[in-house]
């Protein structure tokens, strides 16, 4: 078992745990998905960092393991306490759908990335690939998900996506990846408030009520 | 080089004239028209001293886009342009400095008139895209500006809107025109272009936009419809820039494209200025001859003479395409004297349009007449005026239009069978223009001048400040020294010509030195001194003959007194009613006109009434059309602005991986 091995089976876990947050109905178990999701991610980036000897993706790891590990999934879970819709799930598609449609978007991204990278060694491009389609199943999930919430923990899967791609591809640089984390850390706080005075003025985090609320329900 | 130093020094006086207004009110802002007249004839002698003496100017400057900076060059095509345009600018200037102080200036024209003239003069002398761009958009705006001076009035604002939108489309198309000339490379001093020419399909694309782009300003039909829109809304001296000047720095920047920077010529690119000059030759002056309002129908007039000037390009291009550079340099010399011309003959009349509006306070035809009696110094000019835009030898408009049939009647020599057969079809369209030119300038002349005055303004009219007559006169001995001195400009233009063309009109082969020689001296001359000596002759005689043979004796009697005992106006020719032979000829072919009688019935005391419908079917074609299409396109499209945000989302995500799965697809 070598190093590309490892690397690649750590981001097919994280591919597995993309499905897994398509999969759950339940508000606490995709928060866990997601908790996963970002610990698997904080392992691939740390191994990356030892295996290509660069310390400074030790730091990114960390980022990804405080921020999207830990903190980040206990203040959702927080919320959805307080908020009581710990077991409300509403999904706008049908979890054999939803679990087709991302398995077409794997094979897309598999696809697009022999296509469009076929001048790179192969082991970037499977890593690649793994990348995009996290990406990729993390929009459909912000699609298929009527809950603030859970639109929350598909904007954040996508951008552990983005990380993937971005160790793999030995590009980011640190700079990048702490202003990236921050905003982060700041789009979180906006969907939180955001998702407060939505629960306050309309009862519910349901987004479809702001359309009721402008008039154009549809 | 003092030749350099003295335009910075003049364009830097319009742009600070143009600040130090903006900032100033009152009768102070009077002094913007010195200075725009003496930076102005400073740029003009530049200009000539450049035409004349070789040598082009050059200059870099480090603003603008990083790394390109800015080139300006001025090089005898520029020269002779500036000279136009300086010229124009000059007499409004002069015209300006009769404005009344204490009426007529307004924060709102007097800061804009000298950024207007410093735009330009920067549009000659841009040496690449950037540079042409950038102040060809700020002479647009300058104007759509002056445009909005009356901004109450609801027709300005129709006006300026119009002009905004097809402005707007004119630099959408140079941009793409640039665009395509500076190629993948991205090349965009205008030497690098030169260096490179596009491929025969480029070329085609680069031909059409320049021809929108430029035939838009310039008012080539059917983008014409702002014209007569916005060029009379502006004050009247702003009109005969407008008019006069700007849409000459339009026809340079197809010149510009077409001549110097899209390379050598195939044959097929003059068949749409040819084309679509003899249209609006044509249809400009319908409109002009219909028409009520005299600036209205000297911006009609514009279209017509900005189209025989496409005409001679498009001739000058098949010309030069096929290898006869004499015959293109007829072809080029009749389009650059009818720029000279027309910008002098067109300030003139919109000046004294001018005259007429401050005298009477009216545009309108039917309320103006007699004026001979109460502007007679306005008057005479206004009639050397018409008299030039009618191409009446000996005076300039003549020259130019002699030498642009020369080229026609030459055309049928070209070997590609559609120019053989364009050839006399554009000639007769000529001819016909010419005509109509002639009719339309006796109605305007005759009912505004002469007969009886047609309202109470009119009766009380005085003549405008001498300032003003001033520049009128200056404009008018200019009508009648380019009329004798024909073969003098096409000597000063020859530069032009063997930059452009690389030929020559043969000079000094002519019975006198002062001959006209278009091919050669056995096929064709103009000898306007020897044809202006026998005009005067034969005229005199004449006047002479019929004092001698009539009686002699004095009588006053009322003006057309025999058979019209009716003293009212009202019983004169109308404008209505002198272009009514013409409106049945040609109204129904080309605005569907149509007359209706209403003829109360017998015991009936009502007034018969005739109501004449005319359709304007330019407007319905390319502008009603497009704007009903694009109307109901956006409102298609409305839906899209009240999606759900997951909606939104989707058609994201759905675009992505659309665009994902035919990049997978097609790499």
């Amino acid at each position: 078992m070598n190093g590309y091995d490892i690397s690649h089976l750590l981001a097919g876990a994280m591919l597995v745990t993309s499905f897994a947050l398509l999969y759950q109905d339940r508000i606490a178990a995709v928060l866990n998905a997601f908790a996963m999701q970002s610990i698997t991610l904080a392992l691939a980036v740390a191994w990356a960092a030892w295996s290509d000897d660069r310390p400074d993706l030790y730091i990114t790891a960390l980022i990804a393991l405080a921020l999207k590990g830990i903190v980040i999934p206990l203040a959702l879970h927080r919320t959805v306490e307080r908020l009581g819709i710990h077991h409300s799930v509403e999904k706008v598609v049908g979890v054999g759908v939803a679990l087709m449609v991302g398995l077409a978007l794997t094979g897309l991204a598999q696809a697009l990335v022999v296509k469009v990278a076929s001048g790179t060694a192969s082991h970037a491009r499977e890593q690649l690939a793994l990348a995009l389609a996290i990406v990729l199943l993390g929009f459909l999930m912000m699609i298929v998900r009527r809950n603030a919430v859970t639109q929350v923990v598909g904007f954040m899967s996508m951008e552990n996506g983005l990380i993937l791609a971005a160790t793999g591809a030995r590009g980011m640089p640190l700079v990048v990846e702490v202003s990236v984390a921050f905003s982060v850390l700041i789009a979180l706080f906006v969907f939180a408030v955001f998702v407060f005075r939505i629960r306050e003025r309309f009862d519910t985090v349901d987004i479809e009520a702001l359309d009721r609320m402008r008039g154009d329900s549809r | 080089m003092p030749e350099l130093s003295a335009l910075g020094v003049a364009l830097g006086a319009l742009t600070a004239a143009a600040l130090l207004a903006a900032l100033l009110r009152g009768r102070v802002l009077a002094l913007v028209y010195p200075v725009c007249a003496a930076a102005a004839g400073l740029i003009a002698i530049v200009d000539l001293t450049v035409l004349l003496g070789g040598g082009d100017l050059k200059a870099a400057l480090p603003i603008g886009l990083p790394a390109i900076g800015l080139h300006l060059r001025l090089d005898a095509l520029s020269a002779f342009f500036g000279i136009v345009v300086n010229g124009g600018i000059v007499a409004a200037s002069v015209y300006g400095m009769g404005l009344d102080a204490d009426h007529d200036l307004t924060p709102r024209v007097e800061p804009l008139f000298p950024l207007f003239a410093a735009a330009m003069n920067l549009v000659l002398v841009a040496d690449d895209a950037y540079a042409f761009l950038l102040s060809w958009e700020l002479m647009s705006l300058a104007s759509w500006a002056l445009v909005l001076a009356r901004h109450t009035d609801p027709e300005s604002q129709r006006a300026a809107h119009l002009y905004l939108v097809m402005a707007a489309i004119g630099t959408a198309a140079l941009l793409f025109a640039f665009g395509g000339l500076a190629g993948p490379a991205g090349g965009y001093a205008f030497d690098t272009i030169r260096a490179h020419h596009p491929a025969p399909l480029v070329a085609a694309l680069i031909l059409t936009a320049a021809l929108v782009g430029c035939g838009s300003k310039g008012g080539l039909v059917p983008l014409h419809a702002w014209l007569p829109l916005a060029h009379p809304a502006a004050p009247s001296h702003v009109s005969a820039l407008m008019s006069g000047v700007m849409t000459k720095v339009a026809i340079y920047g197809f010149v510009r494209i077409a001549l110097d920077l899209l390379g050598p010529p195939s044959w097929w690119w003059a068949l749409p200025p040819i084309v679509l000059g003899a249209v609006s030759a044509v249809l400009g002056l319908l409109y002009a001859v219909l028409d009520r309002d005299l600036k209205r129908v000297l911006a009609y007039s514009t279209i017509e003479n900005v189209g025989v000037i496409f005409v001679a390009l498009g001739l000058a291009l098949a010309f030069r395409a096929n290898g006869k550079n004499e015959a293109a340099a007829v072809a080029m010399a009749a389009g650059l004297l009818h720029v000279l011309n027309h910008s002098w003959f067109k300030s003139l009349l919109f000046l004294g349009a001018g005259a007429i509006l401050h005298a009477t306070g009216r545009r309108d035809l039917e309320g103006l007449g007699g004026l001979i009696h109460r502007m007679p110094r306005t008057a005479f000019f206004c009639l050397v005026g018409a008299l030039a835009i009618s191409a009446l030898p000996p005076l300039n408009g003549f020259v130019s239009e002699w030498l642009l049939f020369q080229a026609v009647i030459a055309a049928p020599e070209l070997p590609q069978p559609a120019l053989q057969f364009a050839s006399p079809a554009v000639g007769a369209m000529l001819a016909l223009a010419a005509a109509l030119a002639a009719a339309c300038f006796v109605r305007v002349y005759g009912i505004a001048f002469l007969g009886r005055p047609r309202s109470l303004e009119a009766a009380n009219a005085h003549d405008v400040p001498l300032i003003q007559q001033a520049a009128l006169g200056g404009l008018a001995l200019l009508c009648v020294l380019g009329g004798l001195l024909g073969s003098v400009l096409t000597w000063a233009i020859a530069p032009v010509l063997r930059a452009l063309v690389d030929g020559a009109l043969p000079a000094g082969d002519g019975p006198t030195p002062l001959s006209l020689v278009a091919f050669d001296p056995a096929r064709s001359i103009y000898d306007a001194p020897i044809l202006a000596l026998f005009i005067t002759i034969s005229s005199l005689a004449t006047a002479f003959i019929v004092h001698r043979v009539s009686e002699r004796r004095t009588r006053r009697a009322p003006a057309w007194d025999c058979g019209f005992p009716d003293p009212s106006p009202a019983t004169q020719y109308t404008a209505a009613s002198f272009a009514q032979p013409l409106r049945r000829v040609y109204g129904a072919l080309a605005f569907s006109a149509r007359d209706t009688v209403e003829m109360p019935p017998p015991g009936d005391l009502r007034p018969a009434r005739l109501s004449v419908v005319l359709v304007d079917h330019l407007w319905r074609i390319f502008y009603t059309a497009p704007g009903r299409m694009v109307l109901a396109v956006s409102l298609r499209l409305n839906v899209l602005q009240f999606l759900t945000i997951r909606r939104y989302l989707v058609l994201m995500f759905g675009a992505l991986v659309i665009l994902l799965s035919i990049a997978a697809v097609t790499t």
